[in-house]
């Protein structure tokens, strides 16, 4: 019997810091086992249990795309118990992954649409998986067009900054990257809140066009009626939800919003399904 | 389905004889109550009880368990990985458990062994339990399991059912696994008494029946909002000796502790009564309330569970929560509220 509590032995093998303010940092695992990599087979939208031995296990949405090979990463902000101790840890440490977890973004549904990815501050990671994996050569074609809307409170806040600055310069995705503000003479991008931006840049809503939705509450609260302005019908809009977890496979009984788990049933609904669900997350 | 006749004379032998095959379990008295534990060679079950106090849960369950260990000592060369942690797996059996408590294992057994996972844990001490319940012959003031999909003689989640017949108990045999334990204990006489007029009496003393045949039509988020969870709630102190007492009630924290270089990764039971249980890392609360809590047990054992498996509540009627809530909170009325909700205009929506 395969024990689903027992995490893959990983390595960290690189430690980026992401932002101004230190408190989000990228880590890069290597599996201590190589067939591993293969037995943690993910999709764009999952999520893991990450495993600091000895201080236990935080559940963190997989930023690095099935299309990249020999590692997995996660960015992870400093919160609690788990995530201050992982933040000390050095390139070396052996820890644990327990996962893929949850259900990806719909990729079947999403084949052959345009989607329009809308996010928030830290909200971008299963996002930056995903457009990773969208502008991949194998898939860039089986997509139509591809638009980001990222948002964070200052240029130093951002994610991903060289990947960004890469994709702003490609012609197969459309890049709206803005900040509530900046004191930057050289910032070149937008200056806004992210409904803002959206109600001006985000394409308006047909039967082919999705938008994935990840950000604070205060994001998604005011960006849902730009969205219901520009006629998105909310089973087009798609967003991850989180919650407290500890199992991460449906049994501890913490994360359930009405009769679905967030870890099993989720992490991934539809506007449309979240409306049929009480507001318990 | 046979029916052995077991002379009480011959009860000690009998688990005598069978203790070389099975780790026995019954209830025995603990200050002013029963409970269930581990029966020592030679101890004997106390069947002089109505029910105890907590369910067997524990049996397969614990109430705490070890899952791993680890070292941290990086001169050891499997330092920081997790080892699961070595489990007695023999061969188990629970003496005494009542039917309610023995079919509430298969509705948790839904939620700990699914086409998706499989905890293997709880797996393997549910598979190595032989379960030889005991009938109910004065079900209490407080239960209400045949409103429940159970029975003061249900045989559902039994391997064997003892009857307590005066001089004598009569087991009829359900599985294969509970025949083999009476034949390990050597008890093989056959009878053809039968229990059926027992059974009809037991179940003509049960005085209390809750309606729950309409909570499946009802909606989630009518249910959800409707006004009766404040004055449900009102009283409720959070103390959750409703979700420890439960047989039904699964929900657990995962932990680890170290002490020097050495530590495990634990489970403990949890409960949805404390606002720990869902506090998010950054301070917000998507159940921070006590009406949130008190309406999510409620909510999952009568509608999240009916919806999600369609065949019944999560509940078998073993009344332990209505004997031992401080302030009288009766699932009883909360199901009978939630069966007749119809919610009228002007209720608000989320």
């Amino acid at each position: 019997m395969q024990n689903p509590y027992l995490p893959y032995p990983v390595r960290i093998d690189s430690i980026i810091t992401e932002t101004e303010d230190r408190n989000l940092k990228t880590f890069r695992f290597v599996f201590l086992n190589p067939d591993d990599e293969k037995k943690f087979a993910y999709q764009s939208g999952q999520f893991a249990e990450l495993s600091v031995t000895g201080k236990g296990e935080i559940p963190i949405g997989i930023a690095s795309s099935p299309t990249e090979k020999g590692f997995v990463t996660f960015t992870v902000n400093k919160v609690g118990l788990v995530s201050s101790y992982l933040h000390s840890m050095k390139v070396g440490d052996i820890m644990g992954i327990r996962g893929p977890m949850g259900h990806p973004y719909p990729w079947d549904v999403l084949k052959g649409k345009n989607v329009v990815i809308i996010g928030g501050g830290f909200a971008f990671t299963t996002l930056r998986s995903s457009i990773i994996y969208m502008l991949h050569p194998e898939n860039r074609s089986k997509f139509k067009d591809i638009h980001v809307i990222y948002g964070a409170r200052t240029p130093g806040m951002l994610l991903y900054k060289n990947e960004l600055a890469a994709w702003e310069k490609r012609d197969d995705i459309r890049m709206n990257i803005t900040v509530d503000g900046t004191k930057d003479p050289d910032w070149k991008y937008n200056v806004g809140f992210v409904p803002t931006i959206t109600e001006k840049k985000a394409p308006n809503a047909d039967k082919d066009t999705y938008s994935i939705i990840c950000g604070p509450p205060i994001m998604i609260k005011f960006t849902q009626p730009v969205l219901d302005k520009l006629g998105y019908a909310h089973d087009h809009i798609i967003m991850s939800l989180e919650n407290r977890m500890k199992c991460g496979i449906g049994m501890c009984g913490r994360c359930n919003v009405g009769k679905d788990f967030v870890c099993k049933d989720g992490p991934v609904f539809t506007l449309s399904q979240l409306e049929t669900m009480p507001q318990e997350y | 389905m046979k029916v052995i006749k077991i002379d009480k004379k011959d009860w000690a032998g009998g688990l005598d004889k069978a203790s070389s095959g099975y780790r026995f379990f019954g209830p025995v008295e603990d200050k002013e109550c029963h409970n269930f534990k581990e029966l020592d060679k030679g101890e004997l079950p106390d069947f002089n009880f109505s029910n105890t106090r907590l369910s067997a849960k524990s049996v397969v369950f614990p109430q705490t368990e070890a899952m791993f260990e680890y070292s941290l000592d990086e001169n050891e060369a499997d330092h920081h990985l997790m080892k699961e942690c070595r489990k007695n797996d023999a061969p188990r059996a629970v003496l005494g458990i009542r039917p309610c408590d023995a079919s509430a294992f298969l509705l948790v057994k839904r939620n700990f062994d699914n086409p998706e996972y499989r905890d293997p844990w709880w797996v393997k001490a549910y598979e190595s339990t032989t379960f030889a319940g005991l009938a109910c012959n004065n079900p209490c003031a407080s239960c209400f399991c045949t409103s429940a999909g159970c029975g003061p003689f249900d045989e559902k989640g039994l391997d064997v059912l003892l009857v307590d017949a005066g001089d004598h108990f009569l087991a009829k045999v359900v599985t294969e696994k509970g025949r083999k334990m009476l034949a390990a204990a050597g008890w093989n006489a056959e009878t053809d008494a039968d229990i059926e007029a027992l059974k009809k009496d037991a179940e003509s003393k049960i005085s209390s029946f809750v309606p729950t045949d309409k909570l499946k039509d009802k909606t989630t988020m009518e249910l959800y909002n409707a006004a009766f969870w404040e004055e449900a709630a009102f009283a409720c102190l959070n103390c959750g000796t409703c979700t420890y007492s439960c047989p039904t009630c699964w929900c657990f924290d995962i932990q680890d502790e170290s002490k020097g270089k050495s530590g495990i990764r634990m489970r403990n039971w949890d409960s949805c009564m404390y606002p720990l249980f869902t506090l998010h890392g950054s301070g917000h609360n998507p159940r921070g309330t006590k009406i949130h809590r008190v309406r999510q047990r409620f909510m999952h054992k009568l509608k999240y569970y009916v919806d999600k498996y369609g065949d019944g509540i999560q509940c078998v009627g073993c009344g332990r929560c209505i004997r031992l809530c401080p302030v009288n909170i009766d699932i009883r009325k909360i199901c009978e509220k939630m069966n007749s909700y119809e919610p009228k205009a002007g209720d608000c929506n989320r």
